[in-house]
């Protein structure tokens, strides 16, 4: 099976990826996790109008058999969340970029998502 | 020390199923998605390569009186062709194992049973045996056959259909824990109705040579250790490493649930710190939990009572895909383990509601 990797949106090591909506910016995770984790069951967000700092864990996604923490690509005060993933999580299996996305930020750096990598690069470390 | 390969190895790679290394064995977790393959033993049938299990023959003219003081249950009551369950516990009545025995013949030369350990124990169970037969100044063998032995897993409400016309015997005739040896896919085999998902199946020991001709006569979704996981605890199975271990979780088989296969009428090792067990009730239980709140149990995490204050432990826990809610299982003070009492499991320094259920979640 081969892993979809958009180039219209950015990377982290970590398998999150970071796209610009606008201003601000939607932030989700790679095909390549979801299919790492297998079938995911539940995810935790934080609340709208909390800040997420570049790096450190912003949210949790479990499967079936294991609890895996969300790192933020960059930081920010949350703007908007996915809830509809709090009923159907499966939703991350089946459209990582789309109806899978997580929650949105207004960056506190908004320069700071082009000196993430690449759709090339990410795919470069995945190699 | 690399991890051991079941005889079917190269065919789960072959697959592309996810590995993982458990009790010393690489074994699959899935092939394609653990729900699915859970949801195919729940409504049809699936395949699992459980070669990891060991096997462990003991026979002799003192074989019975071996494996009577070895392990909890009473072997005596065991007719040729059956099966029970039962603890192998300690002098302070702690479970070692829990195993599966079966009786296989009982003639003039004394009786010969099989049981089976878990995945890594084999070696330790055989050595106990050994030691504890040549202390006794017993006569009986004990042979390890773990090495020469692959077991294959047929479970759902379809493996018999399934297997019908691959087995020589007429499986309609084979009752529930009973063994019989046959002929499956024209290769020798002793095949059982056991199993670890809560559904009813089979289990089929092989010839290690065999393994592989067999796993692919038998034509249903193939399912890792992930399915076989989720599938055991919504039927309230314990599992070694989870629910009790000798050194990470001492338990003793009252407080674990499983009575039924604790004989105090029969003499064993750890038998008489289990009569008092029984006598004054363990100090904790396992039960079910069953979550309100938005959060999935998982081991290790603290179960509180309604006010906060920490009553036991979570075990086992995970997304019940037959249930679709969040399940689990876990110690609780003896006092609270009442199947509907309101508790809490701490998730990540939150309390999420939950409630006790008897246990299994689906029968």
């Amino acid at each position: 099976m081969s892993l979809d990797i958009p180039d219209d949106r950015r990377y982290i090591e970590s398998h999150e990826w970071a796209k610009d909506e606008d201003g601000h910016v939607r932030i989700g995770i790679s095909d390549f996790a979801q299919d790492e984790l297998g079938d995911i069951v539940f995810v935790e967000l934080p609340d709208v109008g909390e800040e997420i700092i570049a790096d450190e864990p912003f949210g949790v996604i479990e499967s079936i058999k294991a609890v895996s923490d969300l790192y933020a690509p960059l930081g920010g005060s949350v703007t908007a969340i996915n809830e509809e993933l709090f009923d159907r999580p499966e939703l991350v299996n089946q459209e990582p970029y789309e109806g899978g996305w997580m929650l949105e930020i207004d960056p506190s750096d908004p320069d700071a998502l082009d000196a993430l990598m690449s759709a090339s690069e990410y795919e470069g470390q995945l190699a | 020390m690399d991890a051991r390969r079941t005889p079917l190895y190269d065919q789960h790679e072959a697959l592309g199923a996810r590995l993982t290394e458990f009790g010393g064995w690489s074994m699959p977790v899935t092939f394609e998605s653990i729900r699915e393959e859970h949801r195919a033993v729940r409504t049809e049938v699936g395949k699992f390569d459980v070669s990891h299990m060991g096997e462990i023959e003991v026979a002799g003219p003192d074989a019975t009186e071996l494996m009577q003081r070895l392990t909890s249950n009473d072997v005596t009551r065991l007719e040729v062709g059956r099966a029970q369950y039962a603890a192998i516990t300690d002098e302070d009545g702690i479970m070692l194992e829990d195993t599966i025995i079966t009786r296989l013949v009982d003639d003039a030369d004394g009786s010969r049973y099989l049981f089976v350990p878990n995945a890594g124990n084999n070696a330790s169970m055989a050595s106990r045996w050994t030691d504890h037969r040549d202390a006794w100044g017993l006569d009986a063998t004990v042979n390890d056959r773990t090495d020469e032995l692959a077991m294959i897993a047929v479970q759902g409400p379809d493996s018999q259909a399934l297997l019908d016309p691959l087995v020589d015997a007429d499986l309609g005739d084979v009752k529930r824990f009973a063994t019989i040896e046959t002929a499956v896919a024209d290769t020798a085999c002793s095949l059982s109705r056991t199993g670890y998902t809560g559904e009813d199946g089979f289990e089929l020991l092989v010839d290690w040579s065999d393994a592989s001709a067999v796993w692919e006569a038998i034509d249903c979704t193939p399912c890792g250790l992930g399915a076989r996981d989720t599938l055991r605890l919504e039927a309230g199975l314990l599992l070694r490493g989870n629910e009790f271990h000798p050194e990470s979780n001492p338990r003793n088989p009252i407080e674990a649930g499983i009575s039924f296969a604790v004989d105090l009428e029969t003499s064993f090792v750890g038998r008489d710190a289990l009569e008092e067990v029984a006598r004054d009730g363990p100090r904790q239980r396992l039960v079910g939990i069953s979550m309100t709140g938005r959060g999935i149990p998982r081991t290790g995490y603290d179960i509180t009572d309604a006010e906060g204050t920490v009553i036991g432990t979570v075990t086992s826990g995970t997304q019940s895909p037959t249930l679709d809610v969040a399940i689990g299982m876990g110690y609780v003070d003896s006092d609270q383990a009442t199947p509907d009492n309101g508790i809490s499991v701490s998730i990540r320094d939150r309390l999420v509601t939950a409630k006790i259920e008897s246990l299994p979640f689906v029968e």
